[in-house]
C-alpha cells in the first residue's frame, strides 16, 4: 500500500487526482439520484400518451375501480383538490382502487413545470401527460357531458361509469363516491 | 285513528321530502343550460376595458355576425388564443364580424381578472376589439359558456351559428389544421350553415366564488 499510493501519485499527479476524486463523488451522487426520484412515482415514470394511447393504459386497470382525474399544473381548482385524490391513493390498495391523474399540461412545460411540481409535491398517484391537441376529436370519448374545463373527474369499474364535471371539497366527498363503487 | 294515520302520513310525507332533498343535492350536475345552436342571443349591456364605455350588440350598428368570445386574463389556454383573437378581428371585423370578448370570471374568486388587470392587459396587446367585463356574471350563464376560451358566433339577427373552439391545436397555432371559426364565418359570409356547427376544446374553468 505505501508503495502503491505514492506511485500513483507520482504517476497522475496532483491534479488528476482531485478531478478523480470529484469524478467518484458525481458516480456517488448519481447513484443515489434514481432512489430520490423514485420516491415520486410521477416524475420518474412520467408517461405521455395520446388518447388512444391513454386508452390502451387505463384498459390494464378494468378489473378495479379506477379513479380518473384530469388536471393541469396551471389549474387551481386542480391542483387545490389534489391532496384529496393522493390521500384515495394511500388509502386503497392498488388491487381495490386506482388512481390516474391525466395531466393536461402543455408539453413545452413538461420540464420546466410539471416533472418539478411532481417532485416537490411527492405525488404518489399515477400520472399520465395526454399530449393530444386534436382536443375535439377525443373530448367526447371521455364524456359526452364534458364541456372541456378541467377539473373532471371519472370513476370506473367495469362498464359502470360516472362523471363529474366539479371540483371536490374533501376526501370525505370524494371517497362517498368510490364508495358506492365498492358496494355494489 | 284518523289522527294516527294524518300523523303517520305526515311523518312519511316529511321522510320522502328529505330524502328527496338528500336525492336532489347528491344529484346536482352543472346543468346543461344555455344557447344551443339556432337559439336567438338577447343583448347585453357590459363595460368594456378597452375605453370604458359601455357596450351591447345593438350598439355595434351594421354588422353581418358577432364573434363572442369568452376569454380572460388568467387562463393559459385563453392568453394562447389572444394573439389568434386579434388576427381574427383584425381579419374579419372590416368584413362585418367583429370579436367581442367576454371575461366572464369573478375577480374575487380570480385574482387577476379584475376590471383594472382587463384594462391593463387590453393595452399590453393593444386589443383591437372590444374587452368586456361580466360584472355580476349575468351574461355567461346565459350562453351556457363554461370554459375559457368559448367562442358563440352569432349570425345579424343574433342567431347563434357556431359553438365552440377557434381552431384544432391550442398549443401551436401553426399546427393547428382544422380552423373551426373561420370556417364557420366563411359558411355564413356565403350564406351556409356551418359544419360543425359545435366543437370542444379544453379550457379553464369559469372561476365563481364557492
Amino acid at each position: 500500500m505505501e508503495n502503491i499510493c505514492p506511485a500513483i501519485f507520482l504517476t497522475f499527479g496532483l491534479r488528476s487526482t482531485t478531478s478523480s476524486v470529484i469524478s467518484i463523488l458525481f458516480q456517488v451522487l448519481l447513484s443515489f439520484s434514481p432512489i430520490t426520484i423514485a420516491s415520486s412515482y410521477a416524475a420518474a415514470d412520467l408517461k405521455v400518451v395520446d388518447f388512444e394511447g391513454l386508452e390502451k393504459y387505463l384498459e390494464q386497470y378494468e378489473d378495479r375501480t379506477v379513479v380518473i382525474n384530469f388536471w393541469a399544473t396551471w389549474c387551481l381548482p386542480c391542483v387545490k383538490e389534489l391532496p384529496y385524490f393522493e390521500q384515495v391513493t394511500s388509502t386503497y390498495h392498488e388491487d381495490e382502487v386506482v388512481v390516474v391523474l391525466v395531466s393536461l399540461d402543455f408539453s413545452k412545460q413538461v420540464d420546466t413545470k410539471l416533472k418539478p411540481f411532481l417532485k416537490k409535491h411527492n405525488l404518489q398517484s399515477e400520472v399520465v401527460l395526454l399530449d393530444d391537441p386534436d382536443q375535439n376529436s377525443w373530448i367526447d370519448k371521455v364524456d359526452p357531458k364534458w364541456s372541456g374545463a378541467i377539473p373532471i373527474t371519472l370513476i370506473k369499474k367495469g362498464d359502470r361509469k360516472a362523471f363529474y364535471e366539479r371540483t371536490f371539497h374533501s376526501f370525505e366527498e370524494l371517497n362517498t363516491l368510490i364508495q358506492s363503487f365498492l358496494n355494489t | 285513528m284518523n289522527r294516527l294515520m294524518s300523523s303517520k302520513s305526515g311523518l312519511l310525507m316529511s321522510t320522502l321530502g328529505i330524502l328527496g332533498l338528500i336525492l336532489f343535492f347528491a344529484f346536482t350536475e352543472p346543468v346543461d343550460t344555455g344557447y344551443k345552436v339556432g337559439d336567438v342571443t338577447a343583448d347585453f349591456n357590459l363595460q368594456n376595458a378597452v375605453d370604458d364605455s359601455w357596450v351591447s350588440l345593438n350598439s355595434l350598428g351594421e354588422v353581418k355576425g358577432y364573434i363572442i368570445a369568452f376569454t380572460c386574463n388568467t387562463c393559459p389556454y385563453a392568453v394562447m388564443y389572444e394573439d389568434r383573437l386579434i388576427a381574427l378581428h383584425n381579419k374579419y371585423a372590416p368584413q362585418g364580424y367583429p370579436v367581442v370578448a367576454i371575461n366572464p370570471n369573478d375577480p374575487e374568486a380570480k385574482p387577476g381578472d379584475g376590471f383594472a388587470d382587463m384594462k391593463k392587459r387590453a393595452a399590453e396587446k393593444k386589443f383591437p376589439f372590444k374587452y368586456l367585463f361580466d360584472a355580476g356574471q349575468k351574461v355567461y350563464p346565459q350562453f351556457g359558456a363554461t370554459r375559457t376560451p368559448h367562442i358563440y358566433l352569432l349570425d345579424n339577427d343574433r342567431v347563434v351559428r357556431y359553438i365552440g373552439a377557434i381552431d384544432n391545436n391550442a398549443q401551436d397555432a401553426s399546427a393547428a389544421n382544422e380552423h373551426y371559426l373561420s370556417s364557420a364565418i366563411e359558411a355564413l359570409k356565403k350564406g351556409e350553415d356551418p359544419n360543425p356547427d359545435f366543437t370542444k376544446a379544453v379550457g379553464c374553468s369559469i372561476k365563481v366564488k364557492s
